[in-house]
């Protein structure tokens, strides 16, 4: 008998396959804060793994971040130039790129470039049974493979946002030179008035901090659940981007609700 | 000494269903049988790598089910262990994946570490190939990489899954009479599976056959090419009727 598609039966599957996977991603965090706990984890691979995520990556987010922080003001340029709120442009910017934009698309873009590497690397060696070869040489794959990605993908983006966010106001203030008028000092007097506190910048690097988490786990879980061949390292990749995407906007609203 | 007995695992259908087997030490022990009849699995279950639902497995008489995880990792040192798909290392060289054992042994001096890499190097015909990439090897050499990598710690057991699989016929015998000499040189205890059964029965001493998740014949070299048992009759020989 053909099986009838019953929306009831969808949606259960659907929180079954979310339990699961939430599952697997709280092992594999607990396997990780055993080993770092103990400092249990392979040196070497951190810092290739730092230079491999963190210090390639860093064109790609400069050039983001200060087009993010220039498209920042082109969007409020109309209202600024309509009230005449040019004192107001740094302020408006500022609490924007560092609470918000800066973290979210920081974190968007090393999802995109490091989470969907992580997990074609791990899925890769999974399928071609790198990872049984590892244990198979009584070597700890989790201290020697997941520990160093995964801490180096949560430096990587909490470091990454701390200068995106440097670039975006950087693009900002130029930005509002040149469409608004607004010279650079009385940007730095807005971003620097007392509507902004030092709380604006630590929130937003609280935020970076958690989503490197949530993409390290998305990333580790997935590449190292890998079944079927390579068709299965891409439905990972896949799961990895969708799940990190998703995670990071729901953390960042459990987040900002905490924090603010 | 390998010694299995009753083993049995099940995923979504049973893949090992009762199996016994004794491998001796210092012999050559070759495990046959079609695609997805458990030989793989077994292999894995021997190294520990995966747990039976039941049956017990002893290696030189320690019991390996009930290793706490500090001791699976000495425990594995006594092996050596060539992959399916050769599962070298991407990111090392040809060298580093040959040397990657003994390095994390911790044990031994680069010196010698680089020794024993030339010598292993040497003996697989690969003299020139240690600043190469995995990546540019054919798949014969990466074969060699992968049996110069299981033996360099000199580990007492070594397991070769498909040592052969997807090469020429002579780059296969080749492959073969490398596996034999090693052996023979280092009176080492090895498992082999291969689908290639005319090459392997030129280099066992023993031969066990798999079929569904049971061993249905375990004997010598010699019983197994006269075997009248159906399943091992048909495989050896390739022929197109019977149980298989």
């Amino acid at each position: 008998m053909t099986k009838m598609f019953s929306p009831i039966h969808g949606a259960r599957e659907g929180l079954m396959n979310l339990a699961a996977t939430l599952g697997q991603m709280g092992i594999v965090a607990s396997q990780i804060s055993r080993r770092l706990f103990r400092l249990d984890f392979d040196r070497e691979e951190l810092l290739r793994n730092l230079y491999k995520m963190g210090v390639k990556s860093v064109p790609i987010v400069l050039l983001t971040a200060l087009f993010t922080g220039a498209t920042m003001v082109v969007q409020a340029a109309p209202i600024v130039q309509r009230y005449g709120a040019t004192q107001l442009l740094g302020w408006g910017a500022g609490f924007g790129i560092l609470r918000e934009v800066g973290p979210i698309l920081t974190a968007l873009m090393i999802s995109g470039r490091v989470g969907a590497n992580n997990t074609a690397e791990l899925g890769t060696m999974t399928v071609t049974e790198q990872i049984d070869a590892l244990r198979a040489l009584a070597i700890d794959p989790i201290a020697f493979l997941i520990v160093p990605r995964f801490v180096a993908i949560v430096l990587t983006l909490f470091l990454s946002t701390l200068y995106a966010d440097a670039v975006a106001l950087v693009g900002a203030a130029y930005a509002g030179q040149a469409l608004v008028g607004v010279d650079p000092i009385t940007f730095y007097n807005g971003l620097t008035s007392d509507f902004m506190g030092i709380a604006d910048v630590t929130n937003g690097l609280v935020k970076s901090a958690i989503f490197g988490i949530a993409i390290g786990l998305a990333s580790c879980t997935f590449g190292t659940k890998v079944t079927g061949g390579a068709p299965g390292v891409g439905r990972a990749v896949n799961a990895t981007v969708v799940a990190s995407a998703a995670g990071i906007f729901v953390v960042d609203y459990f987040v900002s609700f905490i924090l603010t | 000494m390998i010694q299995i007995q009753h083993l049995s695992k099940t995923f979504t259908h049973p893949v090992l269903r009762n199996v016994t087997l004794r491998v001796p030490a210092g012999c050559l022990y070759g495990l046959i049988g079609p695609g997805a009849s458990g030989k793989s699995v077994l292999l894995k279950m021997i190294t520990a790598l995966m747990r039976p639902d039941s049956g017990t497995l002893h290696v030189d008489g320690q019991d390996v089910l009930g290793l706490s995880d500090i001791e699976l990792a000495a425990f594995r040192l006594k092996f050596g262990m060539l992959f399916q798909n050769n599962a070298l290392f991407d990111s090392m060289t040809v060298a580093d994946n040959i040397a990657f054992p003994l390095r994390r042994l911790g044990q031994v001096s680069e010196a010698e570490i680089s020794d024993r890499v030339r010598e292993r190097l040497s003996a697989v015909s690969l003299a020139e190939f240690g600043d190469r990439n995995p990546s540019s090897l054919s798949g014969g050499q990466k074969k060699r990489v992968g049996v110069a990598r299981a033996t360099i710690t000199r580990a007492p057991i070594i397991f070769y899954d498909e040592p052969a699989a997807g090469l020429d016929p002579v780059t296969s015998q080749r492959i073969f009479d490398l596996l034999r000499k090693e052996q023979e040189s280092a009176k080492t205890t090895v498992i082999m599976v291969s689908s290639d059964i005319d090459r392997l029965l030129t280099v066992t001493d023993r031969v066990g056959m798999m079929f569904r998740g049971s061993l249905v014949f375990d004997g010598s070299t010699a019983e197994a090419a006269k075997s009248e048992e159906p399943h091992v009759k048909q495989f050896i020989h390739g022929l197109a009727e019977g149980p298989l």
